[in-house]
């Protein structure tokens, strides 16, 4: 009996002589490398004597960026837990951003946030400090911190603080709800309103309620959400139901009366609660695989309305942007294509931890958004195996024979099949304080992809990354 | 009133032999007046525009999309004949596939990961792309088999040493045929398991050697390809001497067979230094050489497959295996006829029938045009460009052999018939009924040898019946019908 076992790419000539001996062979679907773009195709020449190294280098970081733990432990005000964060900067969702090039979404959440934190009473006031650059921008993924849509956080905000076993952290808001809120660029003083009930009330009720439990894994929830319909993207109804089931107990001996049932109530009416903590412990993976030399896995992407925006690991600080393209998606009745924004929030963080667009096999009522049926979900996850490297065994998907999801985006393979990750997102209206108008996917652009892998090249050619082993 | 209607499928590859293939049968059809299957190469879309046939937004087509082109007379049977393009096209991928349902996997990675274990690679994708796939199969620890040529050398050297480095094995590229376990990879024979091992540089060398051998009554068991040019002294043999050490750690192996093409000097005398001290009996067949230098103990040399292959016979059976061709057979040549032709399908049979035939034949040339004797290698780059193998589609064989039989001065045409997996199912019932085709009365003499066994999928004894009936002389070897030409040129061997 042989022992051999085949793969083959090319032609099918072959195949015949193998079957007749029922030897096992599995047959590649070969496609011209790089659509046969000249650059692309230089370009991947060039990493290929690096193959073995950026190959070991790959797998460490998707080790790490599926091995660690996602504790929920704290929510506490922004500026008593993120890094760098100095008095009167608004962080938002995606790459860096100028005030003249912010989208509307997300100068209405900014002018929300200015007012909120009451450096300004008038939006027109509010807008002008930004301008002047009396209130400064920057990008939540260089504070440890994502935020969904417009993910607009400011000082004052209460955040979850989600922690791996070494200590590592990684924050985000406490999801508002639907309807008009800051982050799909309200600014109304109801929003407002909602911003400091969050603040005085919820915040502290869930903080008092973790401090009691000694905190949630978040992780766990998500598994067993995704057994139940979830994606941990754009579907969140299973993990929040989980979250709040966990917490209640705590929250009820830690509570007033009249405080928890404004709490449960408000957690009840948001499918969507979890959100943020599915992202904040995506966004802790993500940074523990940040910075392995060598490896060409994405550890951000993100949207801020305007730009695109990803980083792979091996260059952590650099950003890679292209335009943030239109979501295919449904609208809400009486609103169209349009009224929307292009794509926008750090949420794809899920995606790039194997969640959400990865995922689509596990939520068969998310296919709806793009007119789709549940073998288009499970044919998205398995088309999302060609570009990852790895899987994520936290998280199972019962429609694939509960195999694990793929994880890891590998710039490499993105680059030589052109296939670019499906990301699942909600649409905002392009107008700020209008709110969000439909959901639906939308893929990553491919440009972004090459320019990280040519300037990973430009890096191995000036010997930027120290020789490390092989596999 | 003719209908032009053309499709781009985006990121779809197929190889060009499948494509003409496809746009032969499709353009058969009643009512198509010309259906083409191509990549989107720059090339390609030029042409296809040139022809009008298609309009400028056929240039939104990439290198790597695949654009289908119909010409019919009506939009009903336009439509249609894009349809069964469609469906060839998937078939033409699954037809050998029973997963139908499943996606295939799209890069060796994530085949890798749905088949864990695997151990072995066959590529055959276009030369530009080969080197790429076969690195990243050894790094995923699978040995090679690479059917691709057109791998510049650089590449080759590179991929060997890497190779040499993880411990591992490319045959190749350009390698034609293997058989590792018993199981025959690419252009190859059924043959059974057994003793002998071999290693060789020529693709129907193997099929030749492997075949001779089995109908002696004995077997393999590995034979390693190692492609053209791996003993070429720049890239001295690396694959070669990899599988000479795997030869002589394999128990089951007892007798080893070398076959060498277009050695190197250095790389000769170092793969006969390792021979040497493999601890097992081996056989070199040096094809094509001249003189040689004495050769180290316990290695024997032969010139001709046959030669080699029965030696390795006899080592393996400790008696001597007789000539294929013991009551050798009486070939005439056409009267008025004074040249011998040779069209072969098989590189190294065609070598072998220049080492046997050669010094009867005097002057006598390997390529086209010819006046005088030719024995010619039809699967040579500059017959096969654009077009697939002979011993996949013998059209271009058939066209020489009426053209060649035509002309009143050839007295001999002199052909080889490659059975086995990868080969035309019925080659020689196609040489038949080129043969059919002629006038009748005056033709030349035909002599063939058939490289196949009664295993084969098209079975020899049916094959070699074929050939009779069409007045062909049938001989066991392509030496053997070598040594039958030279006599009826009034050679005595």
């Amino acid at each position: 009996m042989s022992g051999i076992r085949v793969i083959n790419v090319g032609l099918g000539t072959f195949l015949p002589a193998l079957l007749d001996h029922d030897i096992p062979v599995l047959d590649v679907d070969f496609t011209v490398p790089g659509s046969g773009d000249e650059r692309t195709l230089q370009l991947l020449k060039e990493t290929l004597p690096y193959y073995g190294q950026v190959r070991a280098a790959n797998e460490r970081a998707v080790a790490a960026l599926v091995m660690g733990q996602a504790q929920a432990v704290r929510v506490l005000p922004a500026r008593a837990v993120l890094p760098d964060l100095e008095d009167r900067v608004i962080l938002h969702a995606g790459p860096p951003l100028t005030w003249e090039r912010a989208c509307g979404p997300v100068r209405g959440a900014v002018m929300g946030a200015v007012m909120y934190e009451g450096w300004a009473t008038t939006p027109e006031e509010a807008a002008g400090l930004v301008a002047r650059g009396h209130v400064r921008l920057s990008p939540c993924h260089h504070h440890g911190a994502v935020g969904p849509m417009a993910g607009v956080i400011s000082p004052s905000m209460p955040v979850w603080v989600v922690e791996d076993q070494d200590g590592r952290r990684a924050s985000a808001t406490l999801n508002e709800g639907l309807g008009k809120v800051l982050r799909f660029g309200a600014y109304s003083p109801e929003v407002l309103a909602r911003l400091r009930w969050i603040q005085d009330v919820l915040g502290p009720a869930i903080d008092r309620g973790l401090v009691e439990r000694k905190g949630i894994d978040v992780k766990s929830i998500l598994s067993r959400a995704l057994h139940m319909g979830d994606e941990g993207h754009n579907r969140n109804v299973a993990a929040t139901s989980l979250l709040v089931r966990q917490l209640a107990p705590a929250l009820a001996a830690t509570s007033a009366g009249t405080v928890l049932g404004e709490v449960l109530a408000f957690l009840a009416g948001n499918d969507h609660f979890f959100l943020n903590l599915s992202m904040a412990a995506a966004k802790l993976a993500a940074d523990a695989a940040a910075g392995v030399p060598w490896s060409t896995i994405v550890t951000c992407m993100s949207r801020n309305g305007t730009d695109f925006g990803l980083r792979i690991s091996a260059m952590p600080d650099r950003w890679f942007t292209a335009p943030a393209p239109a979501v295919q998606g449904l609208y809400f009745p009486g609103y169209g294509p349009a009224d929307a924004n292009p794509d926008l929030g750090d949420s794809a963080i899920t995606e790039v931890a194997g969640l959400g667009g990865t995922a689509m096999a596990t939520a068969p009522a998310i296919a709806q958004f793009v007119g789709g049926t549940p073998g288009d979900g499970v044919r998205t996850t398995i088309e999302m195996r060609e570009i990852t490297s790895g899987e994520n065994p936290s998280y199972s998907i019962p429609a694939l024979d509960f195999s694990p999801v793929p994880c890891g985006f590998d710039t490499l393979l993105i680059c030589r099949t052109g296939i670019t990750p499906v990301i699942n997102t909600g649409i905002a209206h392009r107008e700020a304080g209008m709110g969000q108008v439909g959901a639906g996917l939308v893929r990553a652009p491919l440009a972004p992809f090459v320019n990280a892998l040519d300037s990973f090249v430009q890096m191995i050619k000036k010997g930027e990354f120290q020789d490390v082993a092989e596999s | 009133m003719l209908t032009r209607s053309w499709t781009i499928l985006p990121r779809t590859y197929r190889d060009s032999a499948t494509l003409m293939r496809l746009s032969a049968e499709v353009s058969a059809r009643p009512g198509i007046r010309q259906a083409v299957a191509v990549m989107g190469t720059e090339n390609n879309l030029a042409n296809l525009a040139a022809a009008g046939l298609v309009g400028e937004d056929a240039w939104q087509a990439g290198p790597a999309d695949l654009v289908l082109v119909v010409e019919a007379e009506c939009p009903d049977a336009a439509r249609d004949a894009l349809q069964v393009l469609r469906a060839g096209l998937v078939s033409a991928r699954r037809q050998a596939f029973a997963q139908a349902g499943e996606a295939l996997p799209l890069t060796l990675e994530s085949a890798a990961r749905r088949l864990p274990g695997a151990n072995l690679v066959l590529i055959s994708v276009p030369g530009e792309y080969a080197a790429a796939e076969a690195t990243r199969a050894l790094h995923l620890g699978m040995d090679v088999f690479l059917f691709s040529d057109n791998v510049p050398m650089e590449q080759e050297i590179e991929l060997k040493m890497l190779a040499s480095r993880l411990n591992r094995l490319v045959m190749g590229p350009d390698c034609g045929t293997a058989i590792i376990d018993g199981i025959p990879l690419g252009f190859a024979n059924r043959v059974r398991r057994g003793s002998i091992g071999i290693a060789g540089a020529a693709g129907t060398g193997i099929q030749e050697a492997t075949c001779i051998i089995h109908r002696a009554g004995l077997g393999i068991s590995h034979a390693y390809g190692t492609g053209g040019r791996d003993l070429d002294d720049r890239v001295g043999g690396i694959t070669m001497l990899r599988a000479l050490e795997l030869l002589g750690q394999d128990p089951d192996t007892r007798v080893v067979l070398v076959i060498a093409k277009s050695a190197g000097v250095n790389t000769t005398r170092v793969i006969q230094e390792r021979a040497a001290f493999l601890g097992k009996p081996v056989v070199l067949v040096l094809l094509g050489a001249g003189d040689q230098a004495p050769c180290p103990a316990g290695v024997s040399l032969a010139v001709t497959l046959e030669e080699g292959a029965r030696e390795a016979a006899a080592l393996a059976l400790g008696t001597p295996v007789p000539e294929p061709d013991t009551s050798p057979a009486k070939a005439r040549m056409r009267p008025g006829g004074r040249w011998i032709r040779g069209l072969f399908s098989g590189g190294t049979l065609c070598t072998e029938a220049a080492t046997v035939l050669g010094p009867y034949l005097g002057e006598f040339s390997r390529s086209w045009p010819a006046r005088k004797h030719a024995l010619v290698d039809l699967g040579d780059d500059i017959y096969t460009r654009g077009r697939p193998h002979p011993m996949i589609d013998p059209g271009l064989r058939n066209q020489w052999i009426q053209e060649q039989a035509r002309e009143p001065d050839v007295g001999i045409i002199l052909l080889d018939v490659v059975l086995g997996y990868g080969s035309h199912p019925d080659p020689a019932g196609a040489v038949a009924a080129a043969i059919a085709r002629l006038p009748t009365g005056d033709r030349p003499c035909f002599i063939a040898s058939v490289c196949g066994t009664a295993e084969d999928p098209q079975g020899l004894e049916a094959q070699e019946s074929k050939l009779k009936e069409a007045g062909v002389l049938v001989q066991p070897t392509a030496a053997a019908a070598a040594r039958l030409a030279a006599r009826a040129l009034g050679g005595a061997i």
